[in-house]
């Protein structure tokens, strides 16, 4: 099981171009909808903390959910599971081919790649948006969200925590107050 | 120590460790020049794997062989696997707590934004003609409607890009 877990993020780290965000819909499909190790809701919840934490998206998602699926073991075997194909890579790379940018080959694959992780991550977002229990509050929270960071350009962490704050007013005060 | 310290400021994921990365070792340690630096973006981005890894392995193995990109790969490492771990005690401990699930309640929908608004701004410099349009449609389509593999449809758009460009 562990050494499961180990190789199922292998293979997530090995396959993840273009940044810690495009690991979320091949952590989706091998996780959440594969294996059934996590359900879609603490998927969400472990990026909210990921995002909300210092350190690569990736990893911190990697941490966490081995913790949520094997404890202090589990966490530690996703972890470098995640890192380690970028390591091995990356020494190759350093130490053969600095040339490896300039094939024309490796430039074509990744004018293919790149609108294709855009893509992935869209479609991820749709998933979980599919399996959420649907309400126009929620919808308008997204939708501001992406607002806020695309025109205004204030960072993730503010938006996360205002999110927190806003509901826990939300609930505790208004929904109370409404029952009383 | 200078990757700790990077990767222990670093929030909102990888690009945000970028400019850090820059300032502490072009301009404080000078281990290596701006163009070197670019370069190494470069490679970073197009190799499996988060940018700040990528970057601080490659950086790493400049400066000090494979013992430094271990030990800088470590360093931004770490601090996550260490603030995750304290998380994760924490929301353990408070599960049964309702404010636990009203903050979950909250950020949840956030998060769905901040993916979204990520792919967009990576998009806004991505689809620069019609095959990159194309390609995303196609398997936005497959991967969300039709249970394509995203791994699999990684490599089919590696071959495709071959196929266009």
């Amino acid at each position: 099981m562990l050494f499961d877990l180990f190789l199922t993020f292998f293979k997530i780290g090995a396959f993840t171009f273009g940044g810690g965000y495009a690991m979320l819909p091949i952590i989706q499909k091998e996780i959440v909808e594969k294996k059934g190790l996590i359900s879609e809701e603490e998927f969400m919840d472990a990026i909210a903390l990921a995002q909300a934490s210092p350190g690569p998206v990736a990893v911190n998602t990697s941490v966490y959910v081995g913790y949520r699926i094997l404890g202090f073991k589990g966490a530690l075997s996703a972890t470098l599971g995640a890192v380690l194909p970028s390591f091995i890579i990356i020494l190759l790379i350093a130490a053969y081919f600095i040339q490896f940018r300039d094939n024309l080959i490796v430039e074509k694959v990744f004018s293919g790649i790149r609108p294709a992780i855009v893509a992935l991550i869209l479609a991820a977002v749709y998933k979980m948006w599919i399996k959420t229990k649907r309400t126009y509050l929620k919808l308008f929270v997204a939708i501001g969200t992406i607002f806020i960071i695309i025109f205004i350009g204030i960072s993730p962490v503010w938006v996360v925590i205002a999110g927190a704050v806003i509901s826990v007013i939300y609930h505790r005060f208004i929904i109370k107050a409404d029952e009383g | 120590m200078s990757f700790f310290k990077i990767g222990a400021f670093s929030f909102g994921g990888g690009y945000a460790m970028l400019p850090l990365i820059e300032e502490e070792v072009i301009h404080v340690h000078s281990w290596i020049t701006t163009s070197e630096y670019i370069d190494i973006l470069a490679i970073a981005e197009m190799t499996p794997g988060p940018i700040a890894i990528n970057s601080a392995t490659f950086l790493g193995y400049k400066v000090a062989g494979v013992l430094g990109s271990t030990v800088s790969t470590l360093g931004v490492v770490l601090p996550s696997f260490i603030v995750m771990s304290m998380i994760f005690h924490f929301v353990f401990k408070f599960k049964n707590s309702p404010y636990v699930d009203w903050i979950f309640m909250g950020i949840r929908p956030v998060v769905l934004g901040l993916i979204a608004a990520a792919a967009i701004s990576v998009g806004r410099t991505t689809f620069v003609d019609i095959p990159s349009v194309l390609i995303a449609v196609l398997l936005f389509y497959i991967v969300a409607f039709k249970k394509f593999n995203p791994i699999l449809a990684i490599v089919v758009a590696g071959a495709l890009g071959i196929v266009f460009y």
